[in-house]
């Protein structure tokens, strides 16, 4: 009862919304055959190359797929410390 | 020349033995020639779902083996004119057949059987290989849950990558009253997610769990609501258009449903 109170007044959200929204997510990476290793390995990359041209917080350097209505994207969140003097 | 359909799901305990008998009982029923392949080797089930578990002498290991024949290992099914199966072996594993030596006994079966059904064990592994190898068809089965439908997905994977199967996409135990207050995926969601062709929507049903107890599939219940599902299927896959209709009460959600789908092609 209570629950169908929450989600009446829009509190909750229907748990079938909740299971197809973790699906979509799910199944991102399970199609593109992209295992949490490879998310990684890719973060790790990533990193290195930003890392040629700014000083980044490693800790605070974020990779995940997210979705913006209908299509997927792979959101990076890197948080810069300074950017690099240039040598030349 | 027949047709070999495999019933697969990744996820084991979603329904394919239970769609495999009754599916296979169905067809039978309206006239056709059916064999079933139980190809869970090592967990030997479909012999108990139908209620011949006593009549095995053969079984698939012999046959692919060459130590009995095929016609001595099919079991007849005495309460239908021409339903046969062929059971799994109880004491052997998955590696004791190849792919291509299914091939060659689905084959060799379609020149016999109008139908060919292949039950498959869970997984992704040599079971599944076995399954699929000779089928011309697959159905998948997935219940309306989110590990059931994640796995249907990696098997649609495999399956189009193979790309001589088609398949259609079979819901089961789908409950309207947790669909209606939103606390389950309906077939909408389902469709949407896993992209593929629909051809039956099976509700839960406790006669299934009584058909299972007696060994006589739901099929064969007039009163079923998820034995009157697989008399559609079985209509459906005979190649008639049957809508997708009167499955739950809900008017709403099914008009909606039809909209979607349009009705299944064979
Ligand atoms: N529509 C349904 N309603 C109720 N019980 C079901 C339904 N479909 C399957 N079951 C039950 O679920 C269990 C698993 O089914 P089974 O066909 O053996 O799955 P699988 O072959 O995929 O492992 C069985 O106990 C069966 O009776
Ligand atoms: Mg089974």
């Amino acid at each position: 009862m209570f629950d169908l109170f929450a989600r009446v007044f829009g509190r909750e959200d229907a748990s079938k919304d909740v299971a197809k929204e973790r699906l979509r997510l799910v199944l991102v990476h399970d199609r593109a055959s992209l295992s949490p290793q490879a998310l990684e390995e890719l973060k790790n990359d990533l990193m290195n190359v930003i890392s040629k041209y700014l000083e980044i917080d490693q800790d605070g350097f974020q990779v995940d797929f997210s979705r913006h209505e209908e299509t997927m994207a792979l959101v990076a969140n890197i948080p810069v410390r300074s950017v690099k003097r240039r040598t030349l | 020349m027949g047709v070999a359909i495999v019933i697969t799901s990744g996820k084991g305990g979603v329904g394919k033995t239970t769609t495999t008998a009754n599916i296979g009982a169905g067809l039978a029923q309206a006239g056709s020639k059916v064999a079933l392949i139980d190809a869970d080797i090592g967990l030997r089930n479909l012999d108990v779902v139908m209620g011949l578990e006593n009549r095995i002498v053969y079984d698939l290991v012999d046959v692919v083996e060459g130590f009995a024949k095929l016609k001595h290992a099919l079991i007849k099914d005495k309460r239908f004119e021409n339903l046969h199966l062929l059971p799994a072996a109880q004491t052997r594993d998955k590696t004791a057949v190849s792919p291509e030596q299914m091939k060659h006994l689905v084959e060799s079966m379609k020149e016999e059987f109008d139908y060919v059904l292949i039950d498959s064990p869970a997984g992704i592994e040599q079971g599944f290989r076995n399954a699929v190898a000779g089928a011309d068809k697959a159905l998948v089965v997935a219940t309306p849950e989110v590990s059931s439908v994640r796995d249907a997905d990696r098997i649609i994977g495999l399956l189009e990558a193979n790309e001589k199967h088609k398949p259609s996409l079979i819901i089961n135990r789908i409950r309207p009253s947790m669909v209606k207050r939103g606390d389950m995926m309906d077939i909408d969601d389902m469709i949407e997610i896993l992209a593929i062709e629909l051809i039956g929507v099976v509700p839960e049903d406790e006669a299934i769990v009584v058909s299972t107890n007696r060994g006589e599939p739901a099929v064969m219940n007039a009163n079923s609501r998820a034995g009157e599902a697989y008399r559609q299927i079985t209509r459906r896959l005979k190649g008639e258009d049957v809508p997708f209709a009167k499955i739950e009460e809900e008017s709403g959600l099914f008009s909606r449903i039809r909209r979607m789908i349009g009705g299944f092609k064979g």
